[in-house]
């Protein structure tokens, strides 16, 4: 499902059949709208955001809208999952200020988490960070709440200096150092995290196509089984492999939010 | 499908397009909204509950312990207290036994002596009573025995009578000077 683009046209081309390996390629992440509402054509990725929210908000919905002191199972796992964020990104990260920013980051994490999650969901399988546009929506709300907090936190000149002129450093160093904390925290910070978790998501979801296409590829003969065998070992290894880099991803872009608050907040030395 | 793609030109991966941006926005708006002013304060409340809960229920259970050690300590004390009270009327009482034996010991001997005394005095009293008795009838009979011997009666009784009284006086001397002259006159004595 997720390889249709490919699948779609190539399911008789079979190793020795005198046809290429049908690569993924940039169509594997573009799709056919699934419906349009209006004059607003959905595709698979956009449903995918929508159902990752509905799948946040409404685990998070049942488990916390009614809680209880002593809890369930589902509101434990859940509070695992929030405690997690709340100590282990937020309150390491940030320190005391820290609750304030726990909606954000819990929010953040497993919105990004679930729409990593999908790559290795049947009948899914496309993870929807990897279409550039989520994770740079993401970026942009981490950049504005950074950019903003600077600033409220420092006033218009605090704020610049906060943000190009780290303290503690011989007076030379400076003119080299403020363009490149000026363009590094201003610009390159909102790029490199947009850029991070779109290219491990896309990445991952190459590497898993290709696996699966190529054990489509190579049956058909008595040769070709021994090829996709090994490639379906690969393909599950690999998709292991990816349900690890998912959380990690969502876990980095987290953490990185965190301490871009943390630094925003910073006292001026 | 691919010939129909191919021919738009299609959309790079590497672009972010104008739509799908706001629907992520859309999205994340929603759930950061519901976490912000329903999830986060609601579950941050309970945990706070249970936190306290938790605390509620060691405090307690502290403070019952520490009573619990008060109360076994008082009795500790109670305990000790008795037993010294105890130990304290025993001693008493032994004393009070040894003091009245000792009394009743001294009360004895005084008994004793008085008996003693009261016999000595009945005894010399007797004895000097017999001695009494004894001189008038050793007069007598010596008078009687005188005047046997001699024949006649022997008239002048004042003389007599003093000749008599001389004669046991210088007895008596004897008698009581007789133990330290021993050689004079000890067989008078007796």
């Amino acid at each position: 499902m997720s390889n249709d683009q490919v699948l779609a046209f190539e399911t008789d081309c079979h190793l020795f059949n005198d046809c290429g390996f049908p690569s993924p390629s940039e169509f594997s992440f573009l799709f056919e709208p699934l419906f349009t509402i209006g004059s607003f054509e959905v595709n698979k990725p956009m449903a995918l955001v929508v159902l990752s929210t509905l799948i946040v908000l409404g685990f998070f919905w049942k488990a916390f809208s009614k809680p209880a002191v002593v809890p369930g199972k589902f509101q434990m796992i859940a509070e695992a999952g929030y405690e997690f964020v709340r100590r282990g990104i937020a309150r390491e990260t940030i320190g005391k200020k820290a609750e304030a920013y726990v909606p954000l980051l819990v929010s953040l994490f497993f919105f990004i988490w679930i729409m990593n999650i999908w790559a290795v969901i049947p009948f899914a399988q496309f993870p929807a960070t990897s279409i550039i546009a989520y994770p740079a929506a993401l970026a942009l709300v981490v950049w504005s709440t950074y950019m903003t907090l600077t600033f409220k936190t420092h006033g218009f000149v605090g704020g610049i200096r906060n943000l190009c002129v780290p303290s503690g450093l011989p007076k030379g160093i400076y003119v080299i150092l403020t363009p490149i904390e000026f363009i590094s925290n201003i610009f390159v910070r909102p790029l490199t995290l947009t850029v991070r978790l779109f290219a491990n998501m896309f990445a991952g979801h190459l590497l898993l196509l290709v696996f699966i296409i190529g054990t489509w590829y190579t049956l058909g003969s008595v040769v070709g089984t021994f090829y996709a065998a090994t490639s379906l070992v690969m393909t599950l290894l690999l998709t292991l492999f990816e349900l690890f880099i998912q959380a990690l991803q969502a876990y980095v872009f987290t953490v990185l939010t965190a301490t871009y608050i943390s630094q925003a907040l910073e006292e001026p030395h | 499908m691919l010939i129909e793609l191919a021919a738009e030109e299609p959309q790079s991966p590497v672009v972010p397009v104008v739509p799908e941006i706001v629907i992520g926005l859309i999205c994340f708006g929603v759930i950061f909204f519901v976490f912000y002013k329903k999830l986060v304060p609601s579950i941050n409340k309970v945990l706070e509950e249970r936190r306290a809960a938790i605390e509620g229920g060691m405090e307690k259970a502290e403070a019952v312990q520490a009573e619990a050690r008060q109360t076994l300590e008082s009795y500790k004390e109670q305990l000790a207290e008795a037993r010294h009270e105890a130990a304290r009327m025993r001693q008493e009482a032994q004393e009070q036994g040894a003091a009245l034996i000792a009394e009743m010991r001294e009360e004895g001997q005084r008994q004793r002596e008085e008996i003693i005394a009261a016999g000595h005095t009945q005894i010399a009293a007797d004895r000097k009573q017999a001695a009494e008795l004894l001189r008038q009838d050793v007069g007598n009979l010596a008078i009687e025995l005188a005047g046997k011997l001699v024949g006649e009666s022997l008239e002048d009784h004042a003389r007599q009578s003093r000749t008599i009284d001389r004669f046991l006086d210088d007895l008596e001397r004897q008698a009581e000077g007789g133990v330290p002259a021993q050689g004079q006159g000890s067989e008078a004595g007796r």
